[in-house]
């Protein structure tokens, strides 16, 4: 190969690589920096080291958004990626209109975030709801206010990420049992096993890679859930639905204080990227050692 | 799975369960503002265009619309031309540490949007970026470059070697090899990255909210979450102004989902 080539390439390169660290890994590094300023006392912003950080050790809202935060983030993504087997062992079937159906499932995932939002808000609403008139028909005094009680509109949010995304882990999921050869349940149908003990004896130790990217995807994806709060709930009541990127936004846009706003940014960046090495290392390192048996 | 009753009862199950709660919002949008605020809830609309109306009237959707498009699809058009070449390369030349450009790739792609929010804002404030369409067109480009250029490798690394010797030895360069040999046949992987990158930019909300304050300039999300009445929340209209902006979603779905399926997983799992 010429070094001429060899040029061409980087040139074909660097028009990406410049976008990437001009407008995502410049903005990150400039947040930690900007973190270790305060606003306070002056006019301009002082250093002062890990300062931010100490304080958000200690405050109150960001633990309750933090607690918020993993509680929506185990919640939906278990909820996830069970649906999502099931959506995927559905449509990996072979049979008549799965093209239609395929599209149908995809469509939650296509709709914007912020409609999927109002509409969730809508079919919760108290008095013109879809939810309350299927439980509660024409008796309209039963009618419930689900956003107006911390634990319903917790458990809101959490159902319109579920019906949003579980179609997404569903795909991720189908990926893995295409590359199952289906030579591998006939032994099984021979012996006589159930339908049940196919998929927990075979399929689902070979779904585990699957799984596992499907886990990471939606855990990435759950932490920084903003648009459904903002929306549906603005994190109230109280503080009952305020997740700490909606957080992290108020205080960084709304109260305009930089250096602590960008603090607490770059704990979830931080919370974020340490989650993710832990699964690839736990689970990643299980499959590994599955590999010779 | 042999047992046909239980994959019925499933297909129904994932199919009702997907479409039935838009569904209500679609019969929502063609009723009267006397049956939206029925109590309890009517369900079949009188078939009303009203709030399709009024929605374009007061609520100025027809703006909102094109604000989305010139941003999803300037957004887009500069994806495919950043993220083709690069991909290119990725895939087929000899790049030392490719590895590590895909891998970090992978990472930024990964990075809470909020992290990069404060920054970015500042950047732009400083271009004179803020309220612009461009403004927002920059960060959207950086942030789904990961994922198209994914896309593209993987895509570029199954097509046959051959291919580019043949052009070699007739004396193509690199670009030409690109553009007239592979270019060509890369198609359903560019649809598909294309595709992704224009259902991302239609439908981010965060960093349109951020950087387009002004209504003049804001996409469609940013409407639809602002939308406010003058006494009660517009519901109707709101309902309305989502079907309007879900249905070319829909419709890219029904006609590229198996591109749109392909290229998810391709982004996924071989990574």
């Amino acid at each position: 190969m010429s070094p001429a080539r060899g040029t061409t390439g980087w040139g074909m390169v660097l028009p990406a690589l410049a976008f990437v660290a001009f407008f995502s890994l410049y903005p990150a590094i400039d947040s930690f920096l900007l973190s270790l300023y305060s606003e306070f006392p002056g006019p301009e912003p002082a250093f002062i080291g890990f300062g931010n950080y100490a304080e958000l050790v200690q405050d109150p809202v960001a633990h309750q958004a933090f607690i918020v935060t993993l509680g929506f983030v185990l919640l939906s993504t278990t909820l996830e990626l069970v649906l999502g087997t099931g959506l995927a062992l559905v449509i990996h079937e072979r049979f008549m209109g799965r093209g239609v159906v395929r599209a149908a499932v995809l469509i939650p995932w296509a709709i914007p975030t912020v409609v999927a939002s109002q509409m969730w808000r809508f079919l919760l609403n108290d008095q013109y709801g879809a939810v309350n008139a299927i439980l509660f028909g024409d008796r309209v005094d039963a009618y419930v206010p689900w956003l107006a009680d911390p634990w319903m509109a917790f458990g809101a949010i959490v159902l319109a990420d579920v019906w949003k995304t579980s179609s997404f882990a569903g795909l991720l999921i189908l990926a893995g049992l295409q590359v199952i050869p289906d030579e591998t349940y006939d032994a099984a149908r021979i012996d006589g096993a159930t339908a049940w003990q196919r998929f927990w004896h075979i399929t689902f130790p070979l779904l585990k890679p699957a799984l596992l990217t499907a886990l990471l995807f939606r855990t990435i994806d759950a932490f920084r859930v903003f648009d459904l709060v903002f929306v549906m709930t603005q994190g109230g009541p109280g503080d009952a639905t305020q997740v700490i990127q909606f957080y992290g936004y108020k205080t960084l846009f709304t109260e305009g204080r930089v250096g602590y706003g960008t603090t607490i940014s770059v704990t979830v960046f931080v919370a974020t990227a340490m989650l993710s090495l832990f699964y690839i290392r736990t689970a990643g390192s299980k499959l590994l050692q599955r590999e010779p048996a | 799975m042999t047992n046909r009753p239980a994959l019925l009862g499933g297909m129904l199950l994932a199919v009702l369960g997907s479409l039935c709660p838009f569904l209500w919002f679609v019969l929502t949008s063609f009723k009267s503002q006397i049956q939206v605020e029925a109590i309890p809830p009517t369900w079949w609309p009188d078939g009303s265009l009203a709030f399709y109306t009024s929605a374009l009237v007061e609520h100025r959707l027809f703006h909102y619309v094109r604000n989305s498009v010139v941003v999803a699809g300037a957004t887009t058009i500069i994806v495919l031309a950043v993220a083709t070449p690069a991909a290119y390369a990725l895939a087929r030349l000899r790049l030392p540490g490719k590895a590590w450009i895909l891998g970090g790739l992978l990472c930024v792609a990964m990075f809470p949007p909020i992290v990069m929010a404060g920054p970015v804002w500042q950047i732009l404030e400083r271009l004179g970026g803020l309220n612009t369409h461009w403004g927002l067109v920059l960060p959207y480009v950086s942030l789904s470059l990961p994922l198209a250029v994914w896309i593209l490798t993987v895509f570029f690394q199954e097509l046959p070697f051959e291919l580019e010797e043949a052009a070699r030895i007739d004396g193509c360069t690199t670009w030409q090899t690109l553009s007239k040999v592979l270019l060509p046949l890369a198609t359903p992987g560019l649809f598909t990255a294309a595709i992704l990158t224009f259902i991302y930019a239609w439908n981010e909300f965060f960093f349109a909210l951020l950087i387009l304050t002004n209504p003049d300039q804001q996409t469609l999300p940013v409407g639809i979450a602002l939308f406010q009445g003058e006494f009660t929340m517009p519901w109707g209209e709101i309902a309305a102004a989502s079907v309007v902006a879900t249905l070319p979603l829909i419709i890219v779905v029904l006609l590229f989902q198996r591109g749109i399926i392909n290229g998810l997983s391709a982004g996924a799992v071989k990574g």
